[in-house]
């Protein structure tokens, strides 16, 4: 299983090398799980490139989603998994993305199926598509303050509520 | 939230409010309609009243603690988010389990896919105007829910699957009430096929209605029986075998017609398939043998080991105070649910909590195509395109 991966880690690397030198950051292989790094202003036109190319064949944008690795900077870290159905293979891109400017292309004009998921990183991280159709929050109320999956967000959340001491000063005070 | 005025289009035009609390959407979900007349222009899906942070909550436990969260999000098929999220962990871990909890794991997610499905049918026929199906299929599901009651002492949110195996042995008696279920089911599939299948209000309310092309489909990223019956044999456990379900011997059943009653036909086959997988995996299963992986320090030892050794008891402390910590990385695993490609992100740094848990919905994502199934459409299809999706709103809104 490890070495048809590699097989597939290699050929996807060699293809998108040789559309684009600048394309492939680092390729990384972990638990025969292949990851493309690719850099953030390229992202739009190797996904596109994995999609068309006849060799990759990757037409199936299964996920996406996003990983804050706060303190530690550049911070977000966006992947994408991307499934050949004639191929019967996987791979994950990913892009960096510093916590001052995160903002990456869109995938929608790619593959519409990236509108939810990338609204749900919006509405959840705070991360921004540039060229996104309709860029909401989507679980959320439109309201609400902060991004909450970030790290820096407490998990109980920012509770303004007064301890039960001054409840008890409000109510005995006529 | 959206508001109306965002839908508000010519005066021609009516804005309809559908949901949140509307039978026919199965849970909460909004939907804003734009009327011309009986023809839907627009929709505009509105979700997150079912919202509860499950990706947070599980970045504050650790690894084993967080299974009893996925168990909630989509209700139907708990067992299936619980083999998603151990097999992503046990993937991180680079963990091996053995055969015969495997195919303990297959058998049940099986039985969960027939119960999942008996659900969709029911409810799908009664939004349709159906009702007997509806009492025919929570019939049997009840069944299933006995069996996992046997298995797990818990009806629904079993937790049964644990990280490197499964919570418990099979208990006494167990494999005659499957043997007695599967003697039992396909005398009652046929049984809601024959309400169905040639039923002229059925046909008339399905077929036809709720078209979407292959290519559209896989643009939008729809998995699952909708992607099938539109004629692409996606599914994850033959394209991507996990939990040895490469040993399986079943069949795909796809469709080309791409409309609701494709989809009813598809998930019905479905059935039929599945009762085949159970039928082979408890052939396969045997009687003695464990049913979790060796791995001290990360699999909760035996209850004897804990009275008389004493490294298992330290392992036993350690394990329930701090946990374990996988070695950094990432690991994305995909299942085939009931609903199309369900998939389970885990990032770890090292620690013994978890650095992000992702879950790959496919109720949420299969949404997304439902504006391009109805619009163009009559207001009573809106409810047969909802059914047909097979949404669970735990699920999509996580």
């Amino acid at each position: 299983m490890t070495e048809s991966s590699s097989k597939n880690a290699n050929l996807v690397a060699e293809c998108l090398r040789s559309w684009n030198p600048k394309a492939v950051v680092e390729v990384i292989e972990f638990r025969g799980e292949t990851t493309i790094v690719v850099p953030r202003e390229l992202l739009r036109a190797t996904a596109e490139r994995c999609r068309e190319d006849a060799k990759l064949k990757y037409n199936l944008l299964t996920d996406a989603t996003c990983v804050d690795r706060y303190p530690a900077d550049p911070r977000f870290e966006l992947n994408y998994h991307l499934v050949s159905i004639p191929r019967h293979e996987k791979v994950r891109l990913r892009v960096w993305l510093g916590g001052n400017d995160p903002v990456v292309d869109s995938l929608v004009p790619v593959w519409p199926g990236a509108n939810w998921l990338e609204r749900e990183i919006f509405d959840l991280f705070g991360i921004r598509f540039a060229g996104h159709p309709d860029l909401r929050r989507i679980l959320l109320p439109d309201d609400w303050e902060g991004h909450p999956l970030r790290r820096d967000y407490p998990v109980e959340g920012f509770r303004d509520v007064p301890s039960t001491g001054e409840l008890f000063k409000k109510s005995s005070t006529p | 939230m959206t508001t109306v005025e965002t839908a508000i289009g010519t005066a021609k035009t009516m804005v309809l409010n559908m949901g949140p609390q509307h039978p026919s959407t199965h849970g909460v979900l909004r939907i804003l309609l734009e009327l011309d007349g009986e023809t839907v222009v627009k929709a505009i899906p509105d979700l997150g009243y079912l919202h509860t942070g499950i990706e947070k909550s599980c970045e504050d436990k650790t690894y084993s603690q967080a299974i009893t969260l996925t168990d909630r999000m989509d209700y139907l098929n708990p067992l299936g988010n619980n083999l998603v999220y151990c097999l992503a962990v046990e993937k991180l871990l680079g963990l091996e389990v053995p055969k015969r909890a495997q195919y303990i794991r297959v058998m049940m997610v099986e039985l969960q896919r027939i119960s999942s499905h008996l659900v969709w049918l029911g409810t799908h026929a009664i939004d349709l105007g159906a009702m007997t199906v509806f009492l025919y299929c929570f019939r049997e599901r009840e069944e299933i829910l006995k069996i996992f009651e046997l298995f797990a002492g818990q009806r629904m949110m079993t937790s049964y699957i644990r990280i490197g195996g499964l919570a418990l042995d099979p208990p006494a008696g167990w494999r005659q009430a499957v043997e007695r279920f599967l003697k039992m089911m396909p005398s009652r599939v046929d049984e809601y096929e024959t309400l169905l299948t040639e039923n002229r209000i059925w046909i008339g309310r399905t077929k036809g209605v709720g078209y979407i092309s292959a290519e559209d489909a896989i643009a939008l990223s729809m998995t699952g029986p909708t992607l099938r019956a539109a004629g692409v044999a996606y599914d994850n456990r033959k394209l991507f075998p996990y939990s040895s379900y490469q040993e399986f011997d079943f069949g795909v059943p796809t469709r080309t017609e791409s409309d609701c009653y494709a989809r009813y036909l598809v998930r019905v086959a479905e059935m039929r398939e599945s009762l085949k997988i159970i039928r082979q995996a408890l052939d396969k299963i045997s009687n003695e043998g464990p049913i979790k992986a060796e791995a001290p320090g990360i699999i909760p030892p035996q209850r004897e080991k804990m009275k008389t050794e004493m490294e298992a008891l330290i392992y036993h402390f350690k394990i329930f105070t701090e946990g374990f910590s996988p070695a950094p990385g990432e690991a994305f695993v995909t299942v085939e649910s009931p609903r199309g490609e369900l998939g389970c992100f885990v990032a770890s740094d090292g620690s013994p909590k978890p650095l992000r848990v992702h879950f790959r919905s496919p109720s949420y994502i299969n949404l997304q195509a439902l504006p391009k199934l109805i619009e163009g459409q009559l207001i009573s299809d809106v409810i047969a395109c909802i059914g047909t999706i097979d949404i669970v709103l735990g699920e999509v809104d996580r």
